[in-house]
């Protein structure tokens, strides 16, 4: 474990949770799992279906609370018990499914939340100007170029959909990024689309949390990986400790190795 | 022949044709529809056209198309109100019980049942968002009480089904200057109430497409997960949605006691459905997330221009109803292909 080095090196990190733990009735969704997060890198969560990796953001982002350790941010423990207290203290997420409002304009969903307001009489009404401008500069800043930022969100492609998430999250000043499953529903292209922002938003000075079962996603653009299974933690390896194949051993676990990469070829093959 | 391809077009910019454009608005449907049954019934009737036939039909249609416009943006919202018909109903019977039995100024009984409304409205949106039930069954269970208390208390009180006898109390004829009284165009004398529909239009639709709220409440119906996730106070906007409904149901209230004068325990019932009709055919999904309220106050146009029309007509009034059973399928599968057409998912 590197973790206690990581934190005397940079201070207090964005993010330290310490042996953190949930459950949900008799279920223990998760167990003692401890991580970092650092302005500037990426942390990887890795893990099969079930393992945990949504209940330890959902803690992170707010939506649900730990029962058990400790979640720091900047070096104060904390316990959220709404996303907008994790927004406000600048832990942003952008959800695998439900990162927009597919039936609302681009702009509004990129204000949404947070709309831009001017004086109307005694009125506070939207700046809808401002509001298109400032969308479509911050989606260019990040290299997306959009028809009409007036077309509603569904008519964009998925992966579209997560670049104007992520660049909304950036835009609002977010120092820490948590990304569930951003790559999962997309095609090869579109997933490496998708993995350049976040590379980008790292850049940045962002402390990102990237979550995948996709170690290819997740070891291009990593700077820690955190593996779970079954709620508790695999392991939690530097990108130095670590290759990409045993990753995947790691991830797999021996014997359903062999299928898994099998698997994976398949989902690497463009189709 | 990819080669010739003039350079100076980006291939993603389609050509937005005026017909891709219209479809996007929620309330073009309406408008068409009004337009046909207008132009129909103004043909087919003499009356229908007349100044007085018009003050007619826009009468018929202005209160129903307050509570559309409400509903409307409650649809929007992602929520139903079986209760708003009844309210209407219930809010008269405080007012009136109020000043006719216990002899208060008018305007003290108004806003004893304003108050009334808005703490049922919010306890519907209370009870919806904290038991995250439907919002069709709780607002059943309110619209069945409101209707048994509504009896019951009345029958308690005045020992008959109705309460009346308006017209002798204190602040009567002030409040009615408000809500009930007539305006004189050209000879003809409109009803108020005509105002505060096209009011209740306007600041409905300045509500939705202008502020803050109105981004809230495309946002919550269109996916209240992803609404809380970015900050927006899902249960405050749904429960003020449910009050403004509650709302509206006490302007009409007021408006039909204080021209009526009297009040029936038994009225509104059956009036919820018209006003869920109203603002489906005015553009609102089912689902919520998307409609218009400009929408839901011509789709009450429609209803009462048909429902006036088939009267000048001289038809059964049966009629009505098949003409509104069409009505309504037409609006649902247009607006569902409007939603496909927004909602689709390319990958």
């Amino acid at each position: 474990m590197t973790l206690e080095e990581t934190t005397q090196k940079t201070g207090n990190p964005l993010i330290e949770v310490n042996g953190v733990g949930k459950t949900y009735g008799s279920v223990i969704a998760l167990r003692d799992v401890s991580t970092v997060v650092n302005a500037g890198e990426v942390t990887c969560v890795l893990g099969d279906n079930g393992a945990g990796k949504s209940t330890l953001i959902k803690i992170l982002a707010g939506v649900h609370q730990h029962d058990t350790g400790e979640f720091k941010v900047e070096g104060e423990p904390v316990k959220f018990t709404s996303p907008r207290e994790a927004l406000d203290r600048g832990i942003a997420t952008v959800y695998q499914d439900l990162a927009v409002v597919p039936l609302m304009s681009v702009w509004r969903n990129f204000f949404l939340g947070s709309e831009p307001r001017k004086r109307f009489g005694p009125f506070q009404v939207l700046d809808r100007k401002t509001g298109r401008e400032t969308t479509k500069k911050a989606l260019s800043d990040m290299g997306i170029d959009l028809r009409d930022v007036e077309q509603p969100v569904g008519t964009l492609s998925g992966g579209e959909r997560q670049c104007v998430a992520i660049a909304r999250a950036v835009h609002f000043g977010a120092k820490v990024l948590i990304l569930d499953e951003p790559t999962a529903a997309l095609g090869v292209k579109q997933a490496g689309v998708v993995l350049k922002y976040v590379a980008q938003a790292a850049a940045r000075g962002l402390g990102v949390v990237l979550i995948t079962h996709n170690p290819h996603h997740a070891y291009p653009v990593a700077t820690r990986f955190l593996l779970l299974k079954r709620g508790v933690a695999l392991g939690s390896y530097e990108k130095s400790e670590i290759d990409i194949n045993e990753l995947t051993r790691q991830m797999a676990g021996g014997v359903e190795l062999e299928a898994l990469e099998h698997e994976l070829r398949a989902v690497e093959t463009p189709s | 022949m990819t080669v010739a391809a003039p350079p100076a077009l980006d291939e993603r910019i389609a050509t937005p044709g005026i017909l891709n454009r219209l479809v996007v608005r929620p309330e073009i449907g309406a408008l068409i529809g009004a337009i046909v049954v207008f132009v129909f019934f103004s043909v087919i009737t003499d009356q229908f056209l007349s100044a007085s036939g018009a003050a007619t039909w826009l009468d018929d249609a202005s209160t129903l198309g307050i509570m559309a416009v409400a509903v409307a943006l409650l649809m929007i919202g992602g929520e139903f109100d079986l209760s708003a018909g009844v309210m209407t109903a219930s809010t008269a019977l405080v007012t009136a019980i109020f000043a006719t039995q216990l002899g208060w100024n008018v305007w003290l009984a108004l806003l004893v049942s304003l108050v009334f409304a808005l703490a049922v409205g919010g306890f519907n949106g209370w009870l919806v968002m904290k038991t995250g039930l439907p919002s069709f069954i709780v607002t059943l269970g309110t619209f069945l009480a409101l209707q048994g208390l509504n009896l019951g208390v009345t029958k308690l009180v005045t020992g008959t089904v109705q309460v009346s006898g308006m017209r002798s109390t204190d602040g009567y004829s002030s409040a009615g200057s408000l809500f009930a009284s007539t305006v004189d165009i050209g000879g003809t004398e409109f009803q108020v109430s005509i105002l505060w529909w096209i009011a209740a239009a306007a600041v409905g639709a300045w509500v939705l497409l202008r502020t803050r709220f109105g981004n809230w409440i495309f946002a919550v119906g269109g996916s209240a997960v992803s609404s809380r996730a970015v900050g927006v106070p899902v249960m405050k906007t749904k429960i003020l949605l449910f009050m403004t409904t509650a709302f509206a149901g006490w302007l009409v209230g007021s408006i039909n006691i204080l021209r009526f004068a009297s009040v029936q325990a038994n009225q509104g019932i059956g009036l919820e459905f018209q006003y869920i009709i109203a603002a489906v055919i005015g553009g609102c999904l089912l689902t919520g997330g998307f409609g218009s309220a400009v929408g839901a106050a011509i789709g009450a146009l429609i209803f009462g221009m048909a429902r006036q029309g088939i009267v000048f007509a001289r038809w059964d009034s049966d009629w009505f109803m098949l003409f509104l059973g069409v009505m309504l399928l037409a609006a649902v599968l247009v607006n569902n292909a409007f939603r496909r057409k927004a909602e689709r998912v390319r990958r």
